[in-house]
């Protein structure tokens, strides 16, 4: 579904990721772990072909990431939800809108009744009509989340979508993205949050990716 | 795509794309603004251009089939030297009639200049030979010489020498006119392209949440063209209004005379401010789709 080969990211400083190679099976949960700036954002960067490797091969869905057209690669998102710390929406829009967009965007109309049940299951249900300035910080996540699967993605990507949230709701976060896995969607999640860890695999087989000295390592089961 | 059938599609397509970049911005009235202000200067490029080119037609093709003969010749031989010469020209080939001026049209011709009561009788005016041309015309050559042989003091003037360098201005002129109209219409596409690199840079965070959710670059791109579209046309259909009641309100040709008076449109050259608007929506859609793209690869 996602593999990398050999992939090196250099961001002009200096070499941030070397010799990455993993395949991220479908239906897995991992959660991707490191220090700040170890380049947990660059690596899913490029897992969603927001970047180029400078050197390696990241193949998308079997397709070598620098063979797609700016079209192709478009297409390819639409196969990937991503949920970022600092989401981002359009402000002028109300959430039912902003979580629609990805239909829109793709010229499918989509279900009204669907698009209320998507809400109501990420507990946004009574702010279908709220534009996104309006929310807090943990609404604005799950709406994120919301926005992230309406398209019925194979892979969801999260990078630190609990960060600016409390326990609870990192709980309530979590529990969302545990009932997509079960689903059969592979989930992707960079945190440096342990305990959120431990908490998802109590839940889900969860393995854990480490990001250390600009490489990437399978953690053991243990945390 | 196309840009033709992309423009066909923008109305329909573009519609839904629109709405995903904020109305506001003062790219919106600058557009319409320079859409509207180019348009009215081009309603009087274009009414210069028609009258330069009715002007220029008129001087080449009416005067052109005419000429004059100017006889000097002592009181005692005038009327002599008048009837050989019409009778040498009614047996020129390529002339159709000729016609000696009396005294009262000497007398109207000169009237501008010299008041209604010149005392014609006693200046010593040449008398005027008007000729018609036949088609073919004649040759001018063969008949100065025959003229020299019958009448000395007769000048063949078949109006060459004024209505040359009259004719190449006003063609020269009706040049410029469309000159002016073509820089206008680059001046409208280079301050669209502007105004279009504006938005889409004031609308990156946009841009950014569209790519991230799967948003092809038409798609962004279409959500920019079809807003500065409208924009333009709606801007160029008041510039062309208003241009046109400007034009409109210009003197007209019987109360002044000249060439001044005859700027401006007449019968179906009306229908040509119509056609401005939709020739500003054309080119605001191929200046922002343009703009769009190369944008749209230069951002992150």
């Amino acid at each position: 579904m996602i593999a990398f080969e050999n992939v090196a990211y250099n961001y002009g400083g200096g070499e941030l990721l070397s010799e990455v190679s993993l395949r991220l099976a479908p239906g897995s949960f991992h959660f991707l772990t490191g220090p700040s700036g170890a380049g947990k954002t660059t690596f899913l960067k490029l897992a969603y072909a927001d970047l180029l490797p400078t050197s390696g091969h990241v193949t998308l869905f079997d397709r070598e990431v620098r063979s797609l057209s700016r079209d192709e690669i478009a297409h390819t998102r639409r196969r990937i939800g991503v949920v970022h710390q600092d989401v981002q929406f359009l402000d002028h829009m109300p959430l039912a809108a902003n979580v629609q967009l990805p239909l829109t965007v793709a010229g499918k109309g989509g279900d009204l009744a669907d698009l209320k049940d998507l809400l109501t299951w990420v507990g946004l249900g009574h702010l279908a009509d709220a534009v996104p300035p309006s929310l807090s910080g943990g609404e604005r996540q799950r709406a994120a989340l919301a926005r992230a699967i309406i398209m019925d993605p194979d892979v969801i990507i999260a990078d630190e979508p609990t960060g600016n949230v409390d326990w609870e709701m990192s709980l309530r976060l979590l529990t969302l993205l545990v009932e997509l896995n079960r689903m059969g969607k592979t989930i992707v999640v960079a945190t440096h949050d342990l305990n959120l860890i431990r908490q998802a695999k109590a839940q889900v087989p969860a393995r854990v990716l480490r990001i250390a000295r600009r490489r990437i390592q399978l953690a053991g089961a243990d945390l | 795509m196309r840009w033709p059938a992309a423009l066909l599609r923008l109305l329909d397509m573009g519609k839904q794309a629109e709405r995903v970049v904020p109305p506001t911005g003062h790219t919106a009235w600058l557009t319409s603004f320079t859409a509207g202000a180019m348009t009215f200067l081009c309603v009087f490029a274009l009414a210069l251009s028609l009258a330069s080119g009715r002007l220029a037609d008129r001087w080449s093709d009416a005067l052109a089939r005419t000429a004059t003969i100017r006889l000097s010749a002592p009181p005692d031989q005038m009327q002599l030297q008048t009837d050989a010469i019409l009778l040498l020209l009614s047996t020129t080939p390529g002339i159709e009639s000729a016609k000696a001026l009396s005294d009262d049209e000497a007398r109207a011709l000169l009237e501008p200049w010299f008041g209604p009561d010149l005392p014609i009788e006693a200046l010593p005016i040449p008398r005027l030979i008007e000729i018609i041309e036949a088609d073919p015309g004649y040759d001018g050559a063969g008949l100065r010489q025959r003229l020299a042989a019958e009448a000395p003091g007769a000048v063949l003037d078949d109006h060459t020498r004024w209505r040359r360098p009259l004719a190449e201005a006003a063609g020269r002129l009706r040049l410029l006119g469309w000159l002016a109209i073509g820089l206008i219409g680059f001046t409208m596409a280079a301050m669209i392209t502007l105004a279009a690199n504006a938005s889409l840079a004031a609308n990156a965070q946009v841009v950014r949440v569209l790519r991230l959710i799967g948003a092809r670059d038409s798609y962004i791109a279409r959500a920019f063209v079809r807003r500065f579209t409208l924009r333009a046309l709606s801007g160029s259909v008041v510039g062309a209004i208003c241009g046109a009641i400007g034009v409109a309100l210009l003197p007209s040709a019987d109360a002044a005379g000249g060439f001044l008076t005859g700027l401006g449109f007449t019968g179906a050259g009306w229908l040509w401010p119509l056609v401005l608007p939709p020739l500003a929506a054309v080119v605001a859609f191929a200046a922002t789709r343009r703009a769009a793209f190369q944008k749209l690869r230069e951002l992150p």
